[in-house]
């Protein structure tokens, strides 16, 4: 059993423990399974993506990047301008996602140069850094030039509104797309490929030259130098594409959640993320997509369970409490291991 | 030095823009003075042992609200709930702080995204304990506490009963003379318990356990090879930081007079971190004159940025935004700071010879 | 009367034995000499003695140590103290933003009860400072330091910070037993002529003097009896009258025994440059190397000896660029760019680093990918084109991994086995495949025996030997083992000082080896 356990890793074993257990109150309640099975299924391709953003941050040796906010925002940039020029559909969403990958790619760029100054501090200082640029960007949404009535107030009222509807634009696009049922359970194929995809192009990444030096860039810095690389132009990689796949990876969350959230709503959006990855088996120091599915899919399931089960029994807020105990609990678990033990 | 200059000016620019009388702008900072100096005063400790930013003081701010909850709940009112609630508070707090230097004496090098991370979680554990126990674990004879459903704590509470007893816990009104009668309109005995800790602090530095504190937070090393026990002593300083916390957070929620229970704590370690670092103080440096400073600036900037927002672009929304930038700007900027400082002081081959 | 006396210590580091059964006695009010090479094991004794962190947390040491015919367990640095025992580090322990009081005073503050005090208890006393400048400007004149005491220590010349930590230690009333590491190697000639008067005045006011200095000729003048360590084990304890300095080189340098067999040298030997080095200066901590020149043959296996610190390491980091670097390198004829470890890579040099586990492996990644991850970097091989991208050719690597786990020997559960749980000796073979596969033209090594057990290092000398006599490959080896140096190199480069002190052949004798690592001129040596 001891063995076991650590095989799986205690975290793992704790959480899935506690998720059969909610599972077995589930049936017993009489939660009908085939909706939690489908709802498993979409959470689970709307926030893997932006789990899959941590991997290059933990590769090229940053850390859990707790800016995710930065890449998130200028997702959003990308599916309002997009409204804004009332595009829907698929064509909404890729334009989103071409106006997005640019400016994330820049902003990146820029906060990986200043990681580099601040080697050691990445985790804590990305986090303020995430919470200053949201609050900036609140004043943005403010006073942005948006005049689509999709975007703005109805009556009065400054600048954007809280949450927008994507309803006539992208709302479900890649959810619908090729979707099919088996007996109860839908299954959201298009999401699902184009988490695979993403994920595809992560992981033959990480097999290429290019991403294998990132990765040793990440692992071992000095092994690296003495190899010949530049580690910090390795780590602004790493930030590059974390940034850009988070604001890919918000886009592809609103289209499949219906609404774009707007001002406070990004503030806390790398938490979750972060410990996902952390569940499924990652360290500070490594990762890969194995770790993205399974955490993502742990930490989904349990939340999806968790809810309808709680509400019988408790609070309506509780599964939000959960939540808040379980990702900070893994978070806090990854910090406190000494280099070299797993998670 | 920097830092506090830029804020000063922001503060007199925007004050300006205002067009708020001085003499409320006054009477605003002397409240809030009162109420925050104490959280501020309790980052000092942690960082002058090494630690950094203490973002746990969360768990400090918690223990407060248990107390605040729990002489509620017994209908203990006035200047005797007020006292007993800080005897409460107390034991909570050290048995938290404890438990947070453990964790951080785990996370060496770490120390200040764990303190953060360490108060998210807490305050899952405070939410389900007080939204899931209360009421079916922990009996609650007070109903006015109870959500309507009979569990969990409501999410505000009045704190009538002990509001204000501290801040008036001398009774100038009583005495008919119209310097007492104005004296009465300030929270002279709130000052005068802020004085007494800023003066114990500066005592405690002084001490003994002080210099064992500075020498573990100057290096750590030298500090166990004189034979100091770095961890205990990094311990000690957590739970002196907490036990703080938790009376400054009942000393500032007895002059609001309500509790959000799930909310008042939550941005008690954000605000003071950024206080400190307004006042020019960084990740390892700290005194009672950053802090005094610091929250000055600070929230004189939180009392006029709605206005100044509101005046100068027409819309108050832009100041509130403005002023949550400001908290958490400030706190990204001092740490870019300082480790950009860390990584300057490094020696290059010109310099040997 | 014996004041302390360590019988038959031994101490073990993983598999390997730094001390073997020493035995040592030091008398009340004597100054004891204390000398050996680097991994002689002089540092391991003392760390034992002082209760340092480290020796429990290695697994303890075995034997006895008694003070004033007292047993005595050490734990902890402060149970030394408590005997009387004070340690002056061979790195400075002094904390910079305190006062020069506060450090002599460090956890040993003067204070006095307060009314919180006495409720709370003594750790609330308030210090006394006027107390304590005035013990520690006692401390201080004893030895003719007149300096404020109340200047931080930070920006004080380095000199000043030896006399303030002897100040520090003579401030303990009760201190019985003080032990110096290497106090004089910062210090200039005519602070280090002061000091070692100083010393013998506090020896005569009867305080013991364990002595630690690679400089031989303080050694001798100095000490009343002498004690060479090598390899772990005691070579002999002596009085200083009845030793000459050459002598004590000789026995700390010693002759060790034949590792091995070596291949059969049938090089023929050239004349042909491979590698000019002109006026190297290299920033790397603690290894700073202050103009270097040194020409290495094509073919040959060039040594470089020396002390710990004084530079030898130095050297190849600096050809490889890992740390700021200036002066001229030429390689093949051509210039090699400097600070820039990729160049350096591509004119075929290849690097085993001394931190093997910080430097030279991934730990958390697989034999095969740290075998091969170097060419695949810098060489593009391992690689197959797919698309626009060049993927890890998994059968190449495999094929080429298996070969060298063959050919080396490297002893793993397989090539997918993680490198931090191999031993140190297969760790290093690991190193060596991954340079290997590079197949340079010039090999840098670095300590390659360093936390190796005995076996293991034979193994990976003759494997350096090998590739010298077989592959061609030109070898510049820097170990801290003399001994390997002589068994292998054809010629032996001494570093004192940051600066080259001289070349020697391997056979030279122990004695001139031992002068010119101990900072003499290589004239006065070699007649």
């Amino acid at each position: 059993m001891k063995e076991f356990i650590k095989k799986v890793g205690f975290p793992r074993f704790i959480i899935t423990v506690f998720l059969i257990a909610l599972i077995i109150l589930a049936v017993y309640l009489d939660i009908p399974l085939p909706g939690l099975l489908s709802d498993i299924l979409v959470r689970f391709g709307m926030n893997a993506i932006l789990v899959l953003a941590m991997i290059p941050g933990i590769q090229s040796g940053i850390g859990l990047n707790f800016n995710l906010p930065l890449g998130i925002i200028f997702g959003l940039i990308g599916a309002l301008i997009s409204i804004e020029f009332q595009l829907s559909g698929f064509l909404g969403l890729f334009v989103s996602i071409l106006i997005a990958v640019p400016l994330a790619a820049i902003a990146g760029y820029f906060y990986g140069k200043m990681l580099n100054r601040i080697k050691g501090e990445e985790m804590t200082v990305g986090n303020y850094i995430g919470y200053s640029v949201v609050s900036v960007m609140c004043i943005f949404w403010l006073v942005a030039p948006f005049s689509s009535p999709e975007l703005i107030w109805a009556y009065g009222g400054n600048g954007l509104r809280v949450t927008v509807s994507l309803e006539s634009s992208m709302a479900h696009v890649l959810n619908d797309f090729l979707a099919f049922n088996i007996g109860n359970i839908t299954i959201p194929t298009g999401l699902l490929l184009c988490f695979a995809l993403f994920a595809f192009i992560v992981w033959i990444y990480g097999r290429s030259n290019k991403g294998l030096s990132m990765i040793v860039a990440g692992s071992n810095p000095n092994f690296a130098m003495s190899n010949g690389i530049d580690v910090d132009k390795q780590r602004i990689k790493g930030t590059v594409i974390s940034t850009v796949l988070a604001a890919i990876g918000i886009i592809i969350y609103s289209q499949a959640f219906g609404f774009l959230q707007l001002y406070n709503a990004p503030l806390y959006s790398a938490m979750p993320a972060a410990a996902a990855i952390l569940i499924g088996g990652a360290t500070l120091k490594k990762a890969n997509i194995v770790h993205v599915v399974v955490g993502t899919l742990l930490f989904q399931s349990l939340l999806v369970v968790a809810l309808p089960v709680v509400n019988v029994i408790a609070e309506g807020s509780m599964s939000e409490v959960i939540r808040t105990i379980v990702s900070n609990g893994i978070i806090l678990y990854a910090l406190t291991r000494k280099e070299g033990e797993t998670a | 030095m920097i830092v506090p200059i830029i804020f000063l000016v922001l503060c007199i620019v925007g004050s300006f823009f205002t067009g708020l009388p001085a003499s409320f702008l006054v009477n605003e900072m002397i409240i809030r003075l009162a109420r925050n100096l104490i959280l501020v005063l309790s980052l000092i400790l942690p960082i002058i042992t090494g630690l950094g930013l203490n973002f746990a003081i969360t768990l400090g701010a918690m223990a407060g609200q248990i107390a605040l909850i729990i002489i509620t709940n017994f209908s203990i009112g006035g200047s005797g709930g007020f006292f007993l609630s800080i005897l409460i508070s107390t034991p909570f707090a050290i048995l938290f702080g404890f438990l947070v230097g453990k964790i951080l004496n785990k996370a060496v090098g770490k120390e200040m995204i764990t303190s953060m991370v360490l108060g998210f979680f807490a305050n899952g554990i405070y939410q389900l304990v007080f939204l899931l126990f209360a009421g079916t674990i922990f009996p609650i004879r007070n109903d006015t506490l109870l959500l309507p459903s009979g569990v969990g704590i409501k999410n505000t509470v009045d704190l009538a009963n002990i509001k204000y007893s501290l801040d008036h816990l001398i009774p100038f009104n009583k005495i008919k003379l119209p310097l007492f009668q104005k004296l009465a309109e300030y929270p002279i005995p709130t000052f005068l318990l802020t004085l007494l800790l800023f003066l114990l602090m500066g005592y405690l530095l002084k001490t003994k356990l002080g210099q064992d504190m500075r020498a573990v937070g100057q290096d750590p090393e030298v500090a166990r090879i004189s034979g100091i026990n770095v961890e205990k002593t990094k311990i000690i300083s957590v739970i002196i930081s907490t036990v703080l916390a938790a009376w400054g957070q009942i000393i500032f929620l007895q002059n609001i007079g309500t509790m959000q229970t799930y909310g008042s704590h939550s941005q008690v370690g954000l605000f003071a971190v950024a206080s400190l670092l307004v006042g020019g103080a960084t990740v390892d440096k700290a005194s009672w004159k950053e802090a005094l400073i610091g929250t000055f600036l600070f929230h004189f900037l939180f009392v006029i940025s709605p206005l100044a927002g509101q005046n100068l672009f027409g819309n108050a929304q832009i100041g509130e935004y403005f002023r949550v930038f400001v908290a958490y700007g400030v706190i990204g900027l001092a740490l870019v700071l300082h480790a950009w400082e860390k990584d300057k002081a490094k020696i290059t081959l010109s310099d040997i010879d | 009367m014996d004041l302390l006396q360590m019988k038959n210590i031994s101490k073990y580091y993983d598999e390997n034995k730094v001390l073997n059964d020493v035995t040592l006695t030091i008398k009340e009010g004597e100054i004891h000499g204390l000398v050996g090479e680097n991994g002689a094991g002089k540092s391991t004794l003392m760390n034992i003695l002082f209760g340092m962190p480290v020796i429990q947390s290695t697994g303890g040491y075995e034997g006895e140590i008694l003070i004033n015919g007292e047993p005595f367990t050490p734990t902890d640095p402060k149970d030394a103290m408590d005997v009387g025992i004070g340690m002056v580090h061979q790195e400075f322990m002094l904390i910079p933003g305190f006062t020069i009081t506060e450090n002599i005073k460090i956890n040993r503050e003067i204070t006095k009860p307060t009314v919180i005090s006495k409720v709370f208890g003594k750790t609330l006393e308030k210090l006394d400072y006027e107390a304590m400048a005035k013990d520690a400007k006692i401390a201080l004149k004893k030895l003719d330091m007149s300096i404020d005491e109340y200047l931080p220590v930070a920006g004080l010349p380095v000199g000043y910070m030896q006399f303030i930590e002897i100040a520090r230690e003579i401030d303990k009333t009760h201190l019985k037993l003080l032990i110096l590491d290497e106090p004089t190697a910062v210090l200039t000639d005519t602070e280090a002529a002061k000091f070692l008067e100083i010393i013998n005045r506090l020896a005569d006011s009867g305080i013991s003097i364990l002595f630690i200095s690679h400089r031989l000729e303080e050694i001798k003048k100095l000490s009343d009896t002498i004690t060479i360590l090598r390899d772990g084990e005691l070579v002999k304890t002596v009085s200083a009258d009845e030793i000459d300095i050459p002598e004590i080189a000789r026995l700390m340098v010693g002759r060790k025994i034949e590792l091995t067999q070596m291949a059969e040298d049938n090089r023929i030997k050239k004349d042909e440059i491979l590698l000019e080095i002109k006026n190297l200066r290299v920033n790397m901590p603690g290894e700073i190397v202050n103009g270097v020149d040194v020409t290495v043959k094509k073919g040959e296996i060039l040594g470089i000896g020396g002390l710990a610190g004084q530079g030898k390491i130095g050297i190849a980091n600096g050809i490889m660029g890992l740390y700021e670097t200036s002066g001229t390198i030429i390689k093949d004829g051509k210039e090699l760019p400097l600070n820039n470890p990729r160049e350096a890579l591509k004119s075929s040099i290849a690097f085993l680093s001394e931190d093997r586990r910080g430097v030279g492996l991934l730990l958390d990644h697989s034999i095969e990918f740290n075998i091969v991850f170097s060419s695949l970097e810098i060489q593009e091989r391992f690689l197959k084109k797919v698309g626009p991208l060049k993927l890890i050719d998994n059968e190449e690597v495999r094929n080429h991994v298996l070969k060298m786990i063959e050919d080396l020997d490297i002893r793993c559960t397989g090539p997918r086995q993680h490198t931090r749980h191999l031993s140190g000796g297969n760790q290093q073979k690991v190193c060596i495949a991954r340079a290997l596969t590079l197949e340079p033209d010039l090999l840098l090594v670095s300590e390659p025996t360093r936390g190796i057990d005995i076996g293991a290092k034979k193994l990976v000398l003759d494997t350096l030997v090998r590739l010298n006599r077989e592959l061609g490959v030109t070898i510049i080896i820097t170990s801290s083992e003399l001994g390997e140096l002589r068994q292998i190199s054809d010629r032996i480069a001494i570093i004192y000082g940051g600066k080259l002190a001289g070349i020697l052949k391997p056979d030279a004798s122990d004695e001139t080896f031992g002068l010119l690592m101990a900072g003499e001129s290589i004239e006065k040596v070699v007649d």
